[in-house]
């Protein structure tokens, strides 16, 4: 089992959840969150008060697959979140020890 | 305005001084007046006193909601309910010292300037109208209306020290600022014998309240950010509205309260009321534009909060021409008000350095104070014979003196707010502090002293 977390523009979340389901991955955990990598952010002006931005609102998914299904999730995230764009987010892969299921106490693979 | 737009009223003249006795006299109007009683009995219009009922409500709207919004907005998430709960406050304090004694200082007999005692509690206030000030409506109404005014003019006020007064000190000072410095402000330029008033020998020239609401406001804002400091952080920490949908929503209830505030200056329901709502008109919807014209100039994007400021400094500015200019002089005073309030707000301001919070010295004591002196070149007989029939009144009639008229109206309201303010504040310093602990404003004051959140979203 492994977690797949990704960093995406908000605005491609529709596209990503399309492709995820293309793939066969269902269930995901999608968190409204603020960052910045390279991408520079932008300045706003309140009466000629000039602030910079940086850190600018993203959303963060999270999913836990099967090892076997690891790379089309991670192909099928690139799919839809990608715009060639600076911004465009970051995947991250993480070993997970296990999963539980809590309406019937099912483990490992089974419970995801 | 006011008492002038009626010809008649100038050479009337209210008893100097009150006697002990008819002040403790049954409230019965002639005991005191004994005018009346010489007078054929004024006739009440159904038509006046409905519109200017109308312009009562909507002046309060202006506060609350209109104004509430507009600052509640423009502070930072954690001070909404404060900024909301100050003009709030001005709604329900304000009410009750007008009707004690507020109304009296500012439109009883009185001197030059302020009112006397004879209205103390509304007695004698009653259905029979003032024909000094508006003949065809109960003074009831007339008192209402004004009640209003006194209402906003402090609240105004409240954009200066936001996000960092105590609020037992804005009640103190709300409550104090109305009598010490409206009342006698209000009395001197529209009050029978204020020696500014239409039926002095230098006039001041304000329809609805540039002097009287806008300057007074405005320059005491300046003292009272000046008094109280900056915010914990400014400049250097980014302080954003937190919510301009609230502050467009407040913005557009003012405009629309604006009605009745100006147009309502008429005090009837005539051709001068019509006048005077589409100067308003015309005045905003310039300013709106070149604000927002300037600042997709200066800074490549025209803002909505920059839309709704100049908007609120076109009003400004028209309040004392409203009823005494055409529609193209309003145009003309509308853009320029956009112009100068823009860059004292975004360009003076940050060079000057003092945390007006939410610019209510850069809009309306500025915004007053152009539009007061504006009025002294654009007002014009055709439009409002307020001197009497023929008399010219400002340049464009070709009366230039009457800007140096005007100019002094302007600089008697700046002093007096400016010095008035400053002794409230010492003294609301010295008996009870004004700003909150350095604890309490970094946590909010929503929290500390009100003991409640502006939202609680699940």
């Amino acid at each position: 089992m492994k977690k797949i977390e990704a960093v995406i523009q908000p605005s491609r979340l529709e596209e990503v959840k399309a492709s995820l389901k293309e793939a066969g991955i269902e269930g995901m955990t999608v968190l409204e969150v603020r960052g910045h990598g390279r991408q520079k952010g932008h300045t706003e002006v309140y009466r000629g008060r000039e602030y910079a931005v940086d850190l600018l609102p993203k959303l963060k998914l999270e999913l836990v697959v099967p090892d076997e299904l690891v790379e089309a999730a991670v192909e099928a995230l690139i799919l839809g979140a990608r715009t060639g764009k600076i911004g465009d987010g970051k995947i991250f892969v993480l070993p997970v020890e296990d999963a539980i299921r809590i309406r019937n106490s099912q483990r490992g693979a089974a419970a995801l | 305005m006011k008492v002038a737009n009626r010809g008649y009223t100038s050479r009337f003249r209210w008893p100097r001084l009150a006697t002990l006795s008819a002040m403790l006299a049954p409230s019965d109007t002639s005991t005191f007046c004994p005018i009346f009683a010489m007078m054929a009995a004024p006739a009440i219009n159904a038509g006046d006193n409905a519109w200017m009922l109308v312009s009562t409500a909507l002046v309060l709207l202006m506060t609350g909601p209109g104004l509430a919004l507009f600052y509640g907005g423009l502070v930072r998430r954690k001070n909404v309910l404060s900024m909301l709960m100050q003009s709030f406050t001005a709604m329900a304090l304000v009410t009750v010292l007008w009707v004690l004694i507020g109304y009296s200082l500012g439109f009883a007999p009185g001197n030059a300037l302020i009112g006397g005692l004879h209205y103390v509690g509304l007695r004698g206030v009653g259905a029979l109208p003032n024909p000094a000030y508006a003949p065809t409506i109960p003074q009831t109404t007339f008192m209402a209306f004004e009640m209003m005014f006194a209402i906003i003019t402090p609240a105004l006020i409240t954009g200066a020290f936001a996000e960092r007064m105590k609020y037992s000190a804005l009640l103190l000072f709300i409550g104090l600022w109305s009598l010490v410095v409206y009342s006698p402000m209000a009395h001197m330029v529209w009050g029978v014998g204020g020696w500014l008033s239409l039926g002095g020998s230098m006039p001041t020239l304000d329809f609805a309240g540039g002097t009287v609401v806008h300057i007074t406001s405005g320059v005491s804002a300046l003292v009272c950010a000046l008094y109280l400091g900056r915010r914990i952080g400014y400049p250097r920490e980014p302080m954003p509205p937190h919510n301009l949908v609230l502050s467009l929503t407040g913005a557009c209830l003012l405009w629309v309260g604006w009605f009745g505030f100006n147009a309502g200056s008429a005090l009837n329901a005539g051709g001068l009321a019509s006048a005077a709502l589409v100067a308003t008109q015309v005045a905003a919807a310039a300013a709106a534009l070149i604000w927002a014209a300037l600042e997709w100039w200066r800074s490549g994007t025209p803002s909505a909060l920059g839309a709704i400021s100049g908007a609120v400094a076109g009003l400004v500015a028209i309040t004392p021409a409203a009823g005494y200019v055409t529609p193209l002089s309003a145009l003309v005073i509308g853009a320029l008000a956009g112009a100068v309030c823009f860059f004292m707000v975004t360009v003076i301001k940050s060079r000057l350095g003092y945390d007006d919070a939410l610019d209510a010295f850069g809009v309306h004591g500025i915004g007053g104070t152009l539009g007061a002196l504006l009025t002294g070149v654009f007002a014009t007989r055709w439009i409002n014979p307020a001197l009497g029939p023929g008399a010219p009144l400002g340049g464009v009639d070709g009366h230039w003196a009457q800007i140096l008229h005007q100019l002094l109206g302007v600089v008697v309201a700046w002093v007096w707010a400016a010095v008035a303010t400053l002794g409230l504040l010492w003294l609301v310093d010295r008996l009870i502090g004004l700003r909150v602990s350095r604890e309490y404003e970094i946590e909010g004051l929503d929290v500390n002293l009100h003991g409640e959140e502006g939202y609680h979203f699940e």
